[in-house]
């Protein structure tokens, strides 16, 4: 009935928007008739825009982008467009920020209008629309509002969405290049969203990192190994911006892998003979940093990518970072980027160029691949060439040789001449083809091509200068050519080589000159210049013979049109013709001109390209262009390595293993305190231990304090103050912010300590729940209540769409034995809960399996057997295949434990045993999904669930843990909970699913005795 | 990053612009043109070229330049990939990417450069999360969209950007599960006179077409892996697993996507499957010259081979060709001076031969190169490598699904010098 009327509805649209589409169309026309005068075209659209219809708003919409997409101007639609900033038609809006985007610049009066639209969007409960309005607000480049941008990208920066705190971080750059005084607040955010374990983020904050402050180095220490770690997960082009900032960063921090040379090691013996305290320092193998061995280890998977810029990227920082013999993993690869694009094959060319400059070995083998094919592009085939010659050595020179024989028939000239060149390179590098080149070269003087032959006599003429005396006949012979060469070029080498040979050609050089005086009008400044030079040499080996003929040439030059030649003529001739002004110089004038000259060294053009990162504009320009970064060179001694020693962060993919430690998250309750303290301080302190730890802490304002409870007398005086301390801090702090801090070892110690001594004075339930939680015996209390109330979770609910599983507070970093080594014969299991949304299914609880061997032989095909005892459902992880002794593996599986504390029972096997083993949820609070929502729909879903499904129990607490804040630490650490926000402060609402969803309230009374 | 975009046509109209920072003037392609024109050919124009305030990265597809607009470092290869990934998005989008049909599909091509970067830096270039964006348009819907107005945006925002697996959206259901996979292996080689192989290597991707309801976790083995020397993958495949047991193990994107490529270098024997027998002369006198050109098959391993293709690039003084062809049509454009001769199916027993007379221009010098021969072909049902996919298995879903493999051998960059 409903749809009905619903498609009773439709058909009425359908009906009047077909006929405003036809008048459109009529409209349509009419504008486009009159392109001359767009104003009358842009009336129609006004209309359309102000009329109340959906589609004809939308259909005017398309048309201004269409606009816009052809560069013509819109802009005086501006108000009748921004009206519908906050239509409820997506894809209206989406235009329309289109517009605003492009036009508010002009319109900055007009585009505060729609600021409000924004900001309320910005408050949104959906992620996707908080995002979408951050984007558009930072994007419209008004400067009145700069001050609204950076709140919106400070509230956003600490968003629970990855995504929108993504957002924000491309919002820092916009922001940044709009007003750059606001740098120094930018860089805070930077800092907190550097810390973001997000992969999303990730990516985005380097490259506003990149962009806002490339030298604030310091700001990477601490997040320099989660980077490392995070790497493979995030997007690729975040992989391209952060391999580029690393290679940077590791370039200031680490010394040099190269300085140790394998010489260095093969002469170990004369070392020692001589070792004299520092000889033997230095001498001492090179040891390379860990992070900067994490670094490369991370790295190399992405040469794998399909992604060109990450392989690229990848294997510039291996060329900059790597051990050299470590640097041919790349070779691969980059050989594999040359199938791409013919643009890829550009850059890449390029690189490989100055590569194979400076390490031919890692490019011989796919000598190959760098064959030249008639269908590529010019510059391709250039490039080829030039990496052909680097490539060259005793070895497989003929085999090049032949191949550049093939290219100069080519019929594209260009090459053919740059391939000219390459041989002659060729036969200057390697003394052993020299004659052959050159014999080559000179069966190419017969061409028919112009253009091969003049660059074959240049070429000529460089190689005979290493060693003219044995090649006077081919000088000869290229006299004989003389006649039939038109190109300046290679007339003038001609010459050059006469008049430096003259005393080899003593015949045929005066003869040269003697056809060059008939015609020496006619010829080019460049041939010109030459002949002077010629006529001058001559003058003075062979003076009787062209005495005449130079003094004629002198008289012509002396009267040419080009000044430089008038003026070179009557420098040779002061320097040469004796007569009474002439001065010391001329004495000398045949040690002047006749003075042996050193031989051209001919060398690649990608010679210098080195001094520029790999990969990088700059190196494809061969100049530097703006903003290029210098890449340092390596610092001769290490910096502090411990900057870098942070928590390291426990990844899902990455877990440590073995590392797990029983009540780990009892620590981090009471270390929160301290941890702020001392951050306050010196947050660099550093301990050997490599213990690490997260905590995100979530903390609220509280200020209900209370004084009437006076019971933990026995409190030590040195935890008041702390105590106080905490209180103050507290009230600084703005409620609902997810705060993510990283502890120093050093205090988990500390906290240790006081974690020992306040349980002492606790009240002491103990629930068997789980060992581990027997230290928390307060929380288990709280847990007793979810406990409860999941007994009561009978009635049926409304399923609301909307729900969304939010990230998890806080995961707990603790391990359960799942299997001993002893029963498992070798075989020892934990597992963890890691509290992530299962990927499996809805229904399921994540949890990670690490699996170690500690039998001496390898075990093999460990898997969960196909049938599970229990009605569980079981998604199970895929076989190992083998596991090597003392070696562990981590995987992860899902299991769906129908929402009960039932112990879900499997079998693990190996290839010999099958070991029957339970995974029993320690608490139920593991099996549930925290969901984000709203107060009020809080409240809403609350109301009906009141009666029989309320279980409720109250909690008696010592005063020290009376703030919200260790309440909301405990419960979060005990049961995957979320936070809602609430407006009254001594009420703290939670709520959590589990199939269906259940709501928690916290709500804490004073004076609670 | 990237500033701005303009795309121009090989005629050298510029009929789109976008820009993601403030706008730039589109004077600042009249360096391009500068370099277009200095060029001759489309090809040969610079990747990167710079102007006083900017650089322009452009790359040359379907007969469209794409030209960005750079002001600060960034490495090239970024821009250079990027745009290619969009010229693909178009392609997926409209079928094919052409002025005509990003003419027709402005406020598509709109509102996808809108995703796809946020302030020029890449934000979704993923084919599954853009098509919840945006839909990609169809007949049926465009003709729906023009009666009732309704959009092309999607309703529901997507939700697999948020997801740790961005490339595979949520809720994917089919009524018949089915995962295909075609190993498409194409012979690069340069064989010289005497018909032996200066340079030969294998370049193999494995295209896949998976419709798979929910979220299956797939592992694809070989009999043979040894065999791939380098290999790249799409981003679902778990490298570590590759390293550790030579398998491919994957959550896949829906629909078509290319799963991996990998490469067999020259080092290893690369079976050649054609031979040809060639003889191209200009002669001195009377401006004239022979052709005679017969394709024969070599190491087949017992397929056919079929699309049999021969293109020759004539010298410039090549006016006409007067040839017969005992198998298949030829065709030789004056303009362009290709000669295409296409065989189709190779017939073992009667060889086809191109047999004939080349005119040249009256009065120029005979070209000193003979012009190589580029060959196109295809075996079906055969990977030339010799690779054998093994198995293919499904975890995480219960039903079992229709799964395929095709072998297809092609010719790639394959050139016969003569």
């Amino acid at each position: 009935m409903r749809n009905a009327l619903v498609s009773a509805e439709n058909l009425q649209l359908t009906l009047k928007s077909d006929f405003s589409s036809e008048e459109q169309a009529l409209t349509n026309n009419h504008s486009s008739g009159n392109e001359e005068k767009p104003s009358r075209g842009n009336e129609d659209l006004k209309e359309m825009l102000e009329s109340n219809k959906e589609s004809l708003k939308l259909e005017a919409m398309k048309r201004i982008v269409g606009l816009i997409a052809k560069g013509k101007n819109a802009y005086e639609l501006f108000p009748a467009v921004v009206k519908n900033v906050a239509s409820k038609n997506i894809e209206l809006k989406k235009l329309v920020y289109v517009y605003l985007v492009r036009y508010a610049e002009e319109q900055q009066d007009l585009a505060l209008l729609s600021i409000s639209t924004f900001q309320r969007a910005l408050k949104d409960p959906n992620q996707l629309i908080r995002a979408s309005a951050l984007r558009v607000l930072s994007s419209i480049r008004v400067p009145i509002i700069v001050p609204i941008m950076m709140l919106a990208i400070k509230e956003a920066a600490t968003d629970l969405s990855p995504y929108v705190r993504k957002t924000a971080a491309h919002a820092i750059q916009k922001l940044y290049s709009l007003d750059p005084d606001q740098k120094e607040h930018l860089i805070e955010v930077i800092e907190k969203l550097l810390k973001d374990k997000s992969t999303l983020v990730a990516g985005s904050v380097v490259m506003a990192f990149e962009e806002v402050c490339p030298d604030r180095i310091d700001l990477i220490h601490k997040n320099y190994r989660k980077l490392c770690n995070l790497l493979v997960d995030v997007e690729e082009w975040g992989q391209v911006v952060i391999i580029h900032m690393l290679t940077r960063y590791a370039r200031t921090q680490f010394v040099s892998p190269w300085r140790e040379d394998a010489v260095f090691d093969e002469n170990s013996e004369k070392t020692f003979y001589d070792s004299e305290g520092r000889r033997v320092d230095q001498s001492k193998p090179y040891i390379m940093d860990p992070d900067h061995r994490l670094l490369l280890r991370n790295t190399k998977p992405l040469l794998q990518s399909r992604n060109t810029a990450v392989v690229m990227a990848v294997s510039q920082l291996y060329w900059h970072l790597a051990p050299k013999h470590e640097l041919s993993i790349i070779t691969k690869s980059l050989v594999r980027l040359l199938r791409s694009h013919r643009e890829v094959q550009y850059i890449v060319l390029q690189n490989i160029a100055t590569m194979s400059i400076q390490r031919k070995g890692m490019f011989e083998p796919f000598m190959k691949s760098f064959y030249v094919r008639s269908t590529d592009a010019t510059h391709i085939k250039t490039l080829k060439l030039e990496i052909l010659t680097n490539l060259a050595n005793e070895a497989n020179i003929s085999t090049i040789l032949r191949e550049l024989q093939t290219y100069v028939k080519s019929q594209d000239k260009a090459f053919a001449a740059a391939t000219i060149q390459a041989i002659g390179r060729c036969a200057t590098n390697i003394s052993e083809v020299t004659d052959t080149c050159l014999n080559g070269l000179v069966l190419l003087l017969s061409n028919r091509d112009e253009t091969v032959v003049a660059e074959s006599v240049v070429v000529i003429k460089k190689l005979l200068q290493t060693q003219p005396s044995q090649h006077s006949d081919i000088i000869k012979h290229m006299a004989k050519l003389f006649d039939s060469i038109t190109v300046p070029m290679a007339r003038a080498s001609i010459l050059w080589l006469m008049g430096e040979y003259c005393e080899h050609v003593p015949k045929n050089a005066p003869d040269v000159l003697r056809k060059m005086a008939k015609t020496f009008i006619s010829e080019e400044d460049i041939v010109k210049l030459q002949t002077v030079n010629l006529a001058a040499k001559l003058y003075l080996s062979n003076s009787k013979q062209t005495k005449l003929l130079t003094q004629y040439i002198l008289n012509l030059g002396k009267y040419d049109q080009n000044y430089d030649i008038r003026d070179r003529t009557r420098f040779i001739r002061q320097l040469i013709v004796p007569n009474e002004k002439s001065g010391a110089l001329s004495r000398y004038a045949r040690r002047i001109l006749m003075a042996p000259k050193p031989a051209p060294v001919l060398q690649s053009a990608f010679k210098d390209r080195d001094r520029f990162q790999l990969g990088t504009l700059s190196h494809t320009l061969n100049s530097q262009s703006n903003g290029y970064l210098e890449l340092s060179d390596w610092p001769a001694v290490a910096p502090d390595q411990s900057v870098r020693i942070v928590e390291v962060v426990e990844l899902a993919g990455a877990p440590l293993l073995g590392k797990s430690k029983p009540g780990k998250s009892a620590e981090k309750f009471y270390s929160d305190s301290e941890e702020e303290e001392e951050e306050e301080g010196s947050s660099s302190e550093d301990s050997s231990s490599s213990s690490s730890e997260e905590s995100e802490s979530e903390s609220e304002s509280e200020e209900n304090s209370d004084d009437s409870n006076k019971s933990s007398s026995s409190e030590s005086d040195s935890e008041k103050k702390k105590k106080t301390l905490k209180n103050k801090k507290l009230q600084q702090q703005k409620p609902d912010i997810l705060n993510i801090t990283y502890l120093p070892p050093q205090i988990i110690q500390k906290a240790l300590l006081l974690f020992i001594m306040t349980k002492f004075f606790s009240i002491h339930i103990v629930l068997a729940f789980s060992n581990q939680f027997v230290a928390n015996c307060r929380c288990s209390l709280l847990c007793l209540c979810v406990f409860l109330a999941c007994q009561f979770d009978a009635v049926s609910w409304h399923v609301r769409v909307s729900l969304q599983a939010s990230f998890p507070v806080f995961v707990p970093e603790t391990s359960h034995e799942l299997l001993h080594r002893m029963t498992g014969k070798g075989l020892s299991a934990q597992y963890r809960f890691t509290r992530q949304p299962c990927i499996y299914g809805n229904s399921m609880v994540s949890l990670q399996l690490t699996l170690s061997n500690s039998s001496d032989q390898a075990l093999e095909n460990i898997h969960i057997s196909e049938k599970s005892s229990t009605g569980q459902n079981i998604h199970r992880f895929n076989a190992i295949e083998r596991l090597e002794p003392q070696a562990s593996v981590t995987v992860s599986m899902g299991v769906d434990f129908n929402d009960s504390t039932q112990a879900a029972n499997f079998q693990l096997c190996t290839k010999e045993d099958e070991l029957s083993v339970s995974i029993q949820p320690p608490a139920v609070g593991e099996l549930l999904l925290p969901i984000t929502m709203t107060e009020a729909d809080f409240t809403k879903e609350q109301g009906k669930l009141l009666g029989m499904n309320e279980s409720s129990a109250t909690i008696t607490m010592t005063p020290e843990n009376i703030s919200s804040q260790s309440v909301n630490r405990k419960v979060v650490s005990v049961a995957n909970l979320g936070v809602i926000p609430s407006s009254q402060e001594n009420i703290h609402r939670r709520c959590l699913n589990l199939t269906k969803p259940t709501f928690w309230n916290v709500i804490k009374k004073t004076n609670c005795s | 990053m990237i500033h701005s975009l303009f795309l121009i046509s090989n005629a050298g109209d510029l009929f789109l612009e976008k820009h993601w920072k403030s706008v730039i003037s589109r004077s600042v392609c009249d360096y391009f043109f500068e370099a277009r024109e200095k060029a001759v050919e489309p090809d040969n124009v610079p990747p990167v070229i710079r102007t006083p305030h900017h650089y322009l990265i452009n790359i040359y597809r379907e007969k469209i330049f794409f030209v960005s607009v750079i002001q600060t470092e960034v490495p090239p290869l970024f821009v250079i990939e990027f745009l290619h990934r969009v010229a693909e998005t178009f392609q997926d989008y409209f079928g094919e990417c052409s002025e005509t049909t990003i003419k027709d599909n402005v406020v598509i091509v709109y509102e996808l450069l809108e995703e796809m970067l946020d302030n020029g830096f890449p934000l979704a270039t993923e084919s599954n999360i853009l098509k919840e964006l945006i839909r990609p348009p169809t007949i049926l819907r465009s003709m729906v969209n023009t009666i009732t107005g309704s959009s092309n945006v999607g309703e529901t925002l997507p939700t697999g950007q948020l997801s740790t697996i961005p490339w595979r959206r949520a809720g994917v259901k089919y009524t018949s599960n089915e995962a295909y996979f075609d190993v498409v292996e194409e012979i690069d080689a340069i064989l010289d006179k005497s018909g032996t192989a200066v340079f030969a290597e294998i370049q193999g991707v494995i295209d896949a077409c998976v419709k798979l309801s929910g979220m299956p976790d797939l592992t694809l083995s070989f009999m043979n892996p040894r065999l791939l020397d380098d290999v790249s993958f799409h981003p679902c495949v778990r490298y570590k697993r590759w390293e550790s047991e030579r398998v491919i193990s994957f959550i896949p994107p829906d629909g078509n996507f290319q799963l991996m490529s990998y490469h067999i270098s020259a080092q290893n024997l690369v079976a050649i499957p054609v031979y040809v027998k060639q003889n191209i002369s200009f002669f001195e006198t009377g401006s004239s010259g022979r052709l005679d050109i017969t394709v024969g098959p070599k190491q087949t391993m017992g397929k056919t081979l079929e699309c049999l293709v021969v293109t020759v690039h004539m010298p410039k003084v090549v006016l006409s060709a007067n040839l017969s062809a005992t198998q298949g049509t030829y065709n030789y454009d004056p303009v362009t001076k290709i000669l295409v001769w296409d065989i189709g199916k190779l017939n073992p027993q009667k060889l086809p031969n191109l047999k004939g007379s080349l005119s040249l221009q009256s009065g120029a010098p005979k070209p000193e190169e003979n012009p190589s021969l580029n060959i196109d072909l295809k075996i079906q049902q055969l990977a030339i490598s010799g690779l054998k996919v093994n198995r293919l298995d499904v975890y995480g879903e219960k039903y079992k699904p229709f799964k395929g493999v095709k072998y297809v051998t092609k010719a790639g960059k394959f050139q016969v010098r003569t």
